[in-house]
């Protein structure tokens, strides 16, 4: 039986996993990164792209995960997210409609950079969560 | 007494009408407090893991060498305020303005207003906006909130402001809400809370600077939009209540008016039997 810390999870929308886990990685500013227990104290900021949490069980739980920060303190993880959808939760038609718009704006000439900035995150986020939808 | 009764008529008639449109306006917002009072509380672990991160964060750092942790040169402060975007919600809006005032007394200050009524109020006082865009608060969205803590970030490390607040409304439950004021920038302010005697000593990876470049702008946007959410409610819960009094004030008054105009009725039909009698009497 692997060693488990207490993770909780939280995003705009609320509590989304409260409980012990094995493990917990996701997509930082700097790379990927996985948290097992005894990690130090630790703090990172959160970029855009799969997540997987290991449950005490055992049981792999992938999620979307943009943005927020991850915290280790004193054995106990906080990840705050700004989104945070577990696969199964994933709205496919939804990412796939907000796909095809961003790479329509795109294509336009004579947008702003903000515009296109705003258009290239937006292609970002629908491309994580198609990919994290996959993956179940 | 013909005249006065047909006053109390009319008065009656103007006070149930009244009655309606109070009654209308708080069933509007028990219905669409229903839905805030949802939102405010799923938003609320969040809210209070930000803190808590924070407070850590401030308290077991010595290192600082991001602009966001230190105050700033500027003895200016920057104030963000929620408010309604109507009246008719109790002391809602004047309880926020009034712990505005006893925090900034003696502060040099601007104002980012949310919300109608926090534009009009401050404008009044001739203080300076630091955006007039977000005076709509129920149309704002995590968007407009995201663009808003890249305003004050960028505000706040130009050396504009030396300390950046913000005062809400908390909502406790139906019957209460109370009007709270937190720091948002610099993350200095959050330390005084609570010193804990031993220093945590934290890994910041890549390095501390590039960690709260990122997550400062994202912790203030989380932080405005979870204030946003419990201020929504606690102004429908406010005008709930507000009204529901109304109502209630309505119908006592429509029952006591109701009363006097019975009196003043039998007064006048004892009148006019008291003149036929006399009549008759004459006659005879």
């Amino acid at each position: 039986m692997a060693s488990t810390f207490h993770l909780q999870v939280v995003s705009l929308d609320g509590e989304m996993y409260n409980g012990q886990a094995q493990s917990v990685s996701c997509r930082t500013i700097h790379g990927d990164l996985a948290i097992l227990a005894h990690h130090m104290n630790y703090c990172t900021a959160i970029g855009m792209g799969p997540a997987t949490v290991v449950m005490e069980d055992g049981t792999r739980r992938a999620a979307a995960c943009i943005g927020g920060m991850l915290s280790v303190m004193n054995g106990e993880c906080r990840l705050m997210a700004t989104t945070w959808e577990w696969s199964d939760e994933i709205d496919i038609e939804r990412a796939e409609a907000s796909k095809v718009k961003a790479e329509e704006r795109m294509q336009h000439t004579g947008i702003s950079e903000q515009d296109f900035k705003m258009a290239e995150a937006k292609l970002h986020r629908a491309l994580v969560r198609l990919g994290v939808a996959k993956l179940k | 007494m013909a005249a006065n009764m047909k006053a109390v008529k009319l008065r009656i008639k103007s006070v149930q009408s009244t009655m309606q449109i109070t009654r209308a306006m708080g069933l509007v917002a028990s219905s669409k407090m229903r839905r805030a009072k949802d939102r405010a509380l799923s938003s609320r672990p969040a809210f209070e893991m930000l803190r808590q991160n924070l407070v850590e964060i401030a308290n077991g750092n010595t290192d600082f060498i991001s602009p966001y942790t230190r105050s700033g040169k500027s003895e200016r402060w920057c104030y963000v305020v929620i408010a309604g975007d109507r009246g008719l919600a109790g002391g809602y809006n004047a309880n926020v303005f009034k712990l505005v005032e006893a925090e900034a007394a003696g502060k040099d200050y601007d104002v980012l207003p949310i919300g109608k009524k926090a534009v009009e109020y401050f404008k009044r006082r001739k203080k300076e906006f630091v955006t007039e865009e977000f005076g709509e608060a129920a149309s704002i969205s995590i968007g407009d909130c995201f663009e808003m803590a890249r305003l004050l970030c960028s505000e706040f490390r130009s050396g504009k402001y030396g300390h950046i607040a913000l005062c809400y409304t908390n909502f406790a439950s139906m019957l209460s809400q109370i009007p709270e004021s937190t720091a948002l920038l610099p993350l200095e302010d959050f330390g005084e809370e609570q010193k804990e005697p031993v220093r945590n000593l934290i890994l910041y990876e890549p390095d501390s600077e590039t960690v709260f470049d990122a997550i400062v702008p994202e912790y203030l946007a989380a932080l405005l939009y979870g204030s946003l959410c419990e201020s929504v409610a606690s102004e429908l819960a406010a005008r709930r209540n507000a009204m529901d009094a109304a109502t209630k004030n309505a119908g006592d008054m429509i029952e006591r008016l109701n009363l006097y105009y019975n009196r003043a009725r039998q007064a006048g039909i004892t009148n006019e039997i008291i003149e036929i009698v006399a009549g008759a009497e004459g006659q005879k």
